[in-house]
């Protein structure tokens, strides 16, 4: 029961059109710095392009895609019709307001500090005030997220809350608090020094509070993904979800466990203590256990669909699976560059390992594969999915959509392979400009012009899906019949409350933040002496 | 069950989701806090509690050592956004009055005929530090050091606002207008070097860094130089020498003669 079809799509186009922008601007970037661009002598308009891509590929075109997927779950899966359906408008016109005002100073040159703010390092300051709108949007989801599923629980006492429900809203409440880190770097820290308010800041405590968001903010990307594959796959190719309590159990551990875990982005960093390091570190490698546990659930359910279709023997079922459905494609690229960059992580996030590929484009080359690979793909099928509901209207041209996630998953192969190479190579990260005519660096050419290659490959892709769907606007008319999600093999007809909300999972959320950050934010913030001048962006 | 006894021992969910997560922690804790501090043999420990304490951070005393007497002094200025805010027009006024007496080598209207810096509309941040830096001995110079010694902080933030005040007019000395050259244009990043132009102008300007556009070709020469030996060494952090250090000859002479050929007014105005 789709109702708020405009509120859905509108989210879903200014998403696709933002992301289109920082796409293009993100080939231009790869191609500016290969030996095959030519230098185009001015590091600062390569550092504009850079946080205009970040910061629109990171805050605004995922929390877009967040946001309208969970408004379609939140009609669909409970089958209610969105209460505050003003207050949603007002969180998208918000996140128009806000990605306009950060764009501008971008634009003018006047914010080139990356999307990850890097103080002492100060941009204008609409800049940040731009980002705590989107911030702030983004809030009033979160919201109405919990609001409708409160309705709901009134009118269903006792009832097992759908699973792609349960799951958004456990999304949502890890985005309202991993949002709070970079809230309280930005209103505390940053924002008054941009507003002239303050000279100085505390470079380290900023960098302490932006762990907090940085590293959850990657789960909260990731959630919309999580959520195709319990709850769209495997209906998308005729299976059954394998386990809902095993569904339910990874959605709650990344409640638990994505938060408190952001400090293995800051090892290199001196004013966090080794210990706190150490906890950091064991906490993100729980979190590999969820996805394990993901990737067992959807290859079972897989498995299931497979079967049902006729797949006889021990690995012979895989050929049996709909590899013609562009959502059994998209779900198998999705898996083989979660693998790849899921390893890549386990690398990161050892205290030792990380100190030979720290700051290097192997970092660059990792998040690009877990986020622009294993989680856009699922963007793309999920708004596959969504779109003969939304608008109406089939989809009709299959070879191109499978085209395009082909293309998809070759260039960020092809892009992202040969970025982490010549990051073990040692090749720096943020760097506007490499001299590749020099003798030590010489042999890193050839890796980085492929890369810069599958930069093109991705950027031709991006287009194909927005073509597709422009098109899509204009098939013509077909009824979609209503919306639904995966049936699980067994579906619950009770489920425990502390699997049924999600109170005792944001109490422990919570706990573990005060446990694992208190101290070191306590420490910093009570110190005196640890704050040193601004540097603002353009001032002489 | 109802939601009310979610939060009891008697529910087993949160016993065991309670329980798992606190016993990792306490676990975690112990091998971050306890265990791996000693099992560095290179670090000594008087007790637990302080090899707690050095793996949560405390900040602690650095063992009284005794430090290496500086031979020469560094600079210790520090800008920030409000040391040069806002000047009025009363301040640019002094700082033209006691201005007289630098004209001598600086020119009257700033614009030097004596190979000396022209300081006609440079930045306000620049003139500050350098000025700070002679009377502070962190540079010294023959000429330069006697005038700095007994300037007040508030003379030198005049004199800084009126040179910034004043326009910016074409050099005494022009030549033609010579190419871009690489070490300006792209730097020597293998050397570590960024381009000349990322910071002093042509391709950006930064913070507290001179524009160099028509100055003159001997000056900048003789700096770069005096940097490379060490004997110029008011740069924080040896921004400068380090760059300077690893600068060939030709590069130093490369970068000075086509700073000295530029006009002024294509100093990029940011401000």
């Amino acid at each position: 029961m789709l109702v708020n079809r405009k509120l859905i799509l509108a989210h879903f186009w200014l998403a696709f059109a933002v992301f289109g922008f920082a796409l293009t601007l993100g080939a231009w970037q790869m191609f500016i710095r290969s030996p095959i661009g030519t230098w185009l002598s001015n590091p600062e308009l390569y550092y504009r392009s850079l946080t205009a891509h970040g910061t629109v590929m990171g805050y605004v075109f995922p929390t877009l895609v967040a946001m309208g997927f969970g408004y379609a779950i939140s009609e669909s899966a409970l089958e209610q019709r969105l209460v505050g359906v003003r207050w949603a408008w007002t969180g998208f016109w918000l996140i128009v307001a806000g990605s306009i005002m950060a764009l501008i100073p971008i634009a003018l040159g006047r914010a080139s500090v990356l999307y990850t703010f890097y103080p002492p390092l100060i941009g204008n300051v609409f800049y940040y005030l731009g980002v705590v709108l989107v911030v702030v949007g983004s809030w009033i989801w979160v919201a109405l997220m919990s609001v409708n599923l409160r309705v709901w629980r009134k009118a269903h006492p006792g009832a097992p809350v759908p699973l792609a429900m349960f799951a958004n809203v456990a999304g949502s409440y890890l985005w309202a608090w991993t949002a709070v880190g970079a809230a309280l770097e930005l209103l505390l820290q940053i924002i008054p020094v941009a507003a002239g308010l303050k000279a100085t800041i505390d470079a380290g405590l900023a960098r302490i509070f932006f762990s907090w968001t940085l590293h959850a903010i990657v789960y909260f990307w990731l959630m919309p993904t999580y959520i195709a594959y319990y709850t769209i796959v495997p209906r998308a190719i005729g299976g059954r979800v394998y386990s809902d309590s095993m569904a339910r159990i990874s959605f709650i551990l990344f409640l638990v466990v994505a938060m408190p875990i952001g400090m293995h982005h800051t090892f290199a960093d001196p004013m966090v203590g080794a210990g706190f390091k150490f906890i950091h570190s064991a906490f993100t490698a729980l979190v590999a256990l969820p996805t394990l546990l993901t990737v067992f659930t959807i290859c079972a359910s897989v498995e299931i669909a497979a079967r049902l279709r006729g797949g006889r023997g021990m690995f012979g079922w895989i050929k049996a699976l709909p590899w013609d459905n562009p959502m059994m494609l998209a779900l198998a690229f999705s898996f083989v560059m979660l693998g790849f960059g899921g390893a890549g992580g386990l690398i990161n996030m050892s205290y030792q390992l990380d100190a030979s590929i720290h700051n290097t484009q192997w970092i660059t080359g990792h998040f690009h594969l877990i986020f622009g690979g294993a989680i856009v793909i699922m963007y793309f099928a999920i708004a596959y999915d969504l779109w003969p509901h939304l608008t109406g209207r089939e989809l009709i041209d299959l070879r191109l959509i499978r085209t395009q996630l082909w293309l998809w998953f070759i260039g960020m192969i092809v892009t992202t392979f040969p970025w982490h190479w010549v990051g073990i190579l040692g090749m720096p990260r943020r760097m506007a400009y490499f001299d590749f005519g020099d003798p030590a660096i010489a042999p890193q050419a050839l890796s980085v012009t492929f890369s810069a290659i599958g930069g093109f490959i991705l950027l031709a892709s991006g287009i194909m899906f927005i073509v597709i769907l422009a098109r899509g606007m204009r098939a013509p008319l077909a009824d979609a019949g209503p919306y639904r999600f995966a049936l699980a093999v067994h579906q619950p007809a009770t489920v425990p409350v502390a699997l049924n909300t999600h109170a005792l999972w944001v109490a422990l959320m919570i706990a573990l933040t005060l446990t694992n950050y208190g101290y070191p934010i306590l420490n910093l913030a009570l110190s005196s002496g640890t704050s040193v001048p601004a540097v603002y962006v353009g001032a002489q | 069950m109802s939601t009310r006894d979610l939060f009891t021992f008697s529910n087993s969910h949160f016993r065991i989701g309670v329980g798992i997560t606190a016993a990792i922690l306490i676990v975690t804790a112990i091998a971050g806090f306890i265990v791996l501090p000693f099992a560095q043999p290179w670090v000594q420990f008087a007790n637990v509690w302080d090899a707690i304490c050095s793996a949560a951070g405390v900040p602690q005393r650095a063992p009284s050592v005794t430090t290496p007497e500086q031979s020469k002094r560094l600079s210790e200025v520090v800008l920030t956004s409000r040391t040069l805010a806002r000047p009025s027009q009363e301040a640019i006024g002094r700082g033209a009055t006691l201005a007289q007496r630098c004209a001598i080598c600086h020119g009257p209207t700033g614009i030097s005929r004596a190979d000396s810096p022209n300081l006609a509309g440079q930045y306000a941040a620049v003139i500050y530090k350098e000025l700070h830096d002679f009377r502070s001995g962190a540079r010294t110079n023959a000429v330069m050091s006697p005038f700095a010694v007994n300037l007040t902080d508030d003379e030198i933030a005049d004199l800084s606002n009126y040179y910034a005040y004043l326009p910016r007019l074409p050099a005494y000395h022009p030549t033609p207008q010579l190419p871009k050259p690489n070490i300006v244009i792209y730097g020597a990043p293998i050397r570590g070097i960024a381009p000349c132009g990322a910071c002093h102008g042509s391709l950006d300007n930064k913070t507290g860094s001179p524009w160099l556009e028509g100055q003159s070709e001997a000056y900048m020469k003789a700096q770069l130089q005096a940097f490379a030996s060490g004997e110029r060494r008011n740069d924080i952090s040896q921004q400068m020498r380090n760059i300077a250090r690893a600068m060939t000859p030709q590069e130093i002479e490369q970068a000075a003669a086509y700073y000295a050929s530029q006009p002024p007014d294509v100093v990029k105005a940011v401000d």
